[in-house]
C-alpha cells in the first residue's frame, strides 16, 4: 500500500467518525495542542506534529512509535485549538485505532482490552458479580432483571464503582443519597457491561461498539425515565456516542442529577464538615462536556466547607492521568516519564493548602490516594468523592441520616 | 512448513467452580470456557513461526462453547485453516479420548510440526501433548519456550527446573508442549475479528472415535476441605516457647 492511499484513507476515517472531523484540515500549525499537553513533552508526535507528518506524506513514522500511548485523551488539546480541530476523540483516537490495529499496542493495555471483551469489565472480574457490592445493603437495591418493575431512574453504576474495592465506597455512598431523596432507582446489575469509552479513546473502537450494543440491547428490555450515571466517561458515551449508534435515552451525571436536588440535599446536610477542599474537575464531566459549576454548588452546600480552587481549575482542568486507556498503561507511562499526573494534582492540591481533594469520578480515587502514598507532605490529604462528602454531611455519629 | 496447534477449551476459573449432582465431576451448567492460557501461547509461537519463515497454520479445537471465538481470533492473528471437531462430550473430556479423536485428523493434515499448550488446569489424566504424540508416532518435547526451524530441522529450547535451558535437535514431524511463546500472545481488535469471521471458514469433522480407555475413573471431586489438625498456641512469647517445648518433648524430637 501506498504511503499516499494510507493517508487519504486514514483522513476519511477520522473525517466519517468524528463530527467536524472534516476540520483537521484547518489546522494552523499554531502548536497550542502540543504545548498544553500535559505529557507534551514526550509525546514524540504531539498531535501539531501528527497533522504536520500526515501533510508531509510521514504518516507512517509516526505510527512506528509507542510514545502515542501517552495520550491521556483528556481533551486539553482539544479545548485550546483555535481551529476547533477534535483532536482528543478524532486524531489522537484514530491514530491509537491504527496503532493497536498494527499490533503496536503495550501489552498491559491488552490486558483490559481483551478483558472488556471477555467479561465487559476491564478488571477480569466476573460478570455474574457485577453486583456483588450490594450485598448486605438494606433496604435491597433493585435489579431490574429481576424486579421487571418500570423505574424512574437507572442507575448506570460502571466498571469501577461495581468492582474496585475503593470505589464501591463512592457508589454505596451515591445508594444512601438517592434513598434519602427518595428517588425510584434500579441497576442493571450482570446486565450491565462496560461503557466502553476508555476503551474507544485507547483506540478500540470496536470493542467500544460491541459494549455499546450489548448495554443498547439490556437499556431496551426495561422502562425507566432516564439514566444517571457514577462515571464521567459512561456519561460521556451515552450522551455523544451512543445516540450515533442508536441508542438514545436522556442521561446525567449523578452530579447534575443532585443538583437538581439541591433544595431538598440542603437540609439534610446536618453535619458540618470542616475541610478545606479543592475540587478537581474530571476531563469528561469538565473540559468534554462543560459541566463545572453543579459539583460545586454541592460541594458549597456542605456545610464548614470552604472550597479553594487550584492553579488548574475548569477548562484548564489537568488530568489524573487515567483518561484514553492511561487508567491500564500505569507501568508503560511510569517507563517513559518517571513522573505520575495524579502526583503533580496532589502536588497542586496542597499548594493551595487543601486537605482534602474532591473527585467526582471513579478513576480519580485509587488514583490520587495512590499518589498522595508518595508525595512529600501528602499523607494527610484525603481523596473523597462528592458523593462520599455529601453522606459524611448528612449522617450523624451513628452513620444514620 | 505445515504446523497444526491443537487448542482445548476449559473452565475459565474468573467464575465458581461447583462440583455437580453425580459428586465426580465440574457442574458445567454455569461454567464458562476459556482458551487454555498455554494454547494461546502455542498458538502464538505457530504465528511467529509463520511470520518468520512461512507456512500453513491450522487450529483445531473441540466443538465447545466458545469455540468459535477461539478460531476466528486464531484467524485474526493469522491462522490458515480452521478446524473444528464435532461430537458429543457432555459426559467429559479427557485427554486419552482427545488426543485419538485428534490424531486421526491430524494425520491427514500432514504436520511437520504440532504444537499445543505444556498443560492445562482440567489435566486430570496428564497432558494433552504426550498422548497426542504417542497416537502420532511422533517424537514429544515438553516445557518448550523457543523454537527455530530451518532446513525441515528444528532447534528448541527447552526448560527445566533451577532456571536451566537446554537446546535440542528436534526431528521432525514432531510435537511440542509449549510453556511460552517468545513473545506475549497478541491482542487483535475486535474489528479485524469481526472482518474475519465474514471471510474465514470452520472446517467440521466428526470425532470418528471417542476412546477415552486409559484415563483414570474420578471417584469423588471436592471443593478444599478445612481440617482441624492445626492448634494455635497464644500468649506472650515465653508462653509460647515453653508450650512449643513441651510439644516437642511430647513428640520425643527433644
Amino acid at each position: 500500500m501506498s504511503t499516499e492511499v494510507v493517508e487519504q484513507s486514514f483522513y476519511e476515517k477520522v473525517l466519517e467518525a468524528t463530527p467536524r472531523g472534516e476540520r483537521l484540515r484547518l489546522c494552523l500549525e499554531c502548536g497550542n495542542c502540543s504545548g498544553i499537553c500535559p505529557f507534551g513533552y514526550l509525546m514524540v508526535y504531539p498531535p501539531s506534529r501528527l497533522i504536520a507528518a500526515l501533510r508531509a506524506d510521514r504518516f507512517e513514522k509516526a505510527l512506528s512509535t509507542d510514545a502515542i500511548w501517552m495520550c491521556v485523551s483528556c481533551y486539553a488539546c482539544t479545548a485550546v485549538c483555535p481551529s476547533q480541530i477534535p483532536l482528543t476523540p478524532g486524531l489522537m483516537a484514530r491514530t491509537k485505532e491504527e496503532l493497536l490495529l498494527a499490533g503496536n499496542v503495550p501489552s498491559e493495555l491488552q490486558n483490559a482490552l481483551a478483558n472488556s471483551q471477555r467479561y465487559g469489565n476491564p478488571l477480569g472480574e466476573s460478570p455474574r458479580k457485577r453486583a456483588d457490592w450490594t450485598n448486605g445493603i438494606s433496604p435491597e437495591i433493585k435489579i431490574l432483571g429481576k424486579t421487571k418493575q418500570p423505574v424512574d431512574i437507572l442507575w448506570f453504576v460502571g466498571d469501577y464503582p461495581s468492582y474496585h474495592p475503593r470505589v464501591q465506597s463512592t457508589a454505596k455512598a451515591l445508594v444512601k443519597i438517592l434513598n434519602a431523596l427518595g428517588v425510584n432507582f434500579a441497576i442493571l446489575g450482570p446486565e450491565e457491561s462496560s461503557d466502553g469509552d476508555s476503551q474507544r479513546m485507547a483506540g478500540e473502537r470496536g470493542l467500544f461498539e460491541m459494549l455499546a450494543d450489548k448495554n443498547g440491547k439490556a437499556f431496551s428490555k426495561y422502562q425507566f425515565n432516564e439514566i444517571i450515571t457514577t462515571d464521567p466517561h459512561a456519561y460521556n458515551a451515552l450522551k455523544n456516542e451512543y445516540p450515533r449508534l442508536g441508542i438514545s435515552y436522556p442521561v446525567r451525571h449523578y452530579t447534575t442529577f443532585l443538583a437538581g436536588y439541591l433544595d431538598q440535599i440542603k437540609p439534610l446536610l446536618k453535619s458540618e464538615v470542616k475541610a478545606k477542599i479543592t475540587y478537581h474537575d474530571p476531563c469528561y464531566l469538565g473540559r468534554a462536556n462543560g459541566i463545572f459549576e453543579e459539583p460545586r454548588a454541592l460541594l458549597e452546600a456542605i456545610p464548614g466547607v470552604e472550597l479553594l480552587e487550584m492553579t488548574h481549575n475548569h477548562t484548564n482542568s489537568l488530568c489524573c492521568g487515567g483518561g484514553g486507556g492511561g487508567m491500564w498503561l500505569d507501568g508503560f507511562q511510569w517507563e517513559k516519564a518517571h513522573t505520575r499526573l495524579s502526583e503533580w494534582r496532589v502536588r497542586e492540591a496542597l499548594s493551595v493548602g487543601a486537605n482534602v481533594l474532591a473527585v467526582a469520578c471513579p478513576y480519580e480515587t485509587p488514583r490520587f490516594e495512590d499518589a498522595a502514598k508518595t508525595v512529600q507532605g501528602a499523607a494527610q490529604l484525603k481523596v473523597r468523592d462528592i458523593a462520599e462528602l455529601l453522606v459524611e454531611a448528612m449522617e450523624n455519629e451513628r452513620g444514620e441520616i | 512448513m505445515n504446523i497444526v496447534v491443537l487448542a482445548k477449551l476449559v473452565p475459565d476459573l474468573v467464575e465458581e467452580l461447583t462440583i455437580d449432582a453425580s459428586g465426580a465431576a465440574l457442574d458445567m451448567t454455569f461454567a464458562r470456557l476459556i482458551i487454555n492460557e498455554l494454547d494461546d501461547h502455542a498458538i502464538e509461537q505457530s504465528i511467529l513461526l509463520k511470520e518468520r519463515s512461512g507456512g500453513q497454520v491450522t487450529v483445531i479445537t473441540l466443538d465447545l462453547e466458545g469455540a468459535d471465538d477461539v478460531l476466528f481470533t486464531a484467524a485474526a492473528k493469522g491462522a490458515d485453516r480452521l478446524i473444528k471437531i464435532k461430537g458429543d462430550f457432555a459426559g467429559g473430556v479427557s485427554n486419552h479420548a482427545l488426543a485419538r479423536a485428534c490424531a486421526t485428523i491430524v494425520k491427514e493434515l500432514q504436520p511437520d510440526l504440532v504444537l499445543t499448550g505444556v498443560q492445562a488446569h482440567n489435566d486430570i489424566d496428564g497432558s494433552a501433548g504426550p498422548l497426542l504424540a504417542e497416537c502420532l508416532g511422533m517424537p514429544y518435547v515438553g516445557y518448550v519456550h523457543g523454537i527455530a526451524i530451518s532446513d525441515g530441522k528444528s532447534k528448541v529450547l527447552k526448560e527445566y527446573p533451577g532456571g536451566l535451558v537446554a537446546e535440542l535437535d528436534v526431528v521432525l514431524p514432531a510435537v511440542l508442549g509449549v510453556q511460552a511463546s517468545e513473545q506475549p500472545p497478541r491482542y487483535v481488535a475486535v474489528s479485524k475479528v469481526r472482518q474475519v469471521m465474514k471471510t474465514s471458514k470452520i472446517e467440521e469433522r466428526s470425532a470418528s472415535e471417542w476412546d477415552a480407555n486409559g484415563a483414570p475413573i474420578i471417584g469423588r471431586m471436592f471443593q478444599p476441605e478445612a481440617s482441624t489438625h492445626a492448634t494455635m498456641i497464644t500468649g506472650n512469647a515465653d508462653d509460647v516457647a515453653t508450650k512449643l517445648v513441651g510439644i516437642f518433648k511430647e513428640f520425643g524430637v527433644l
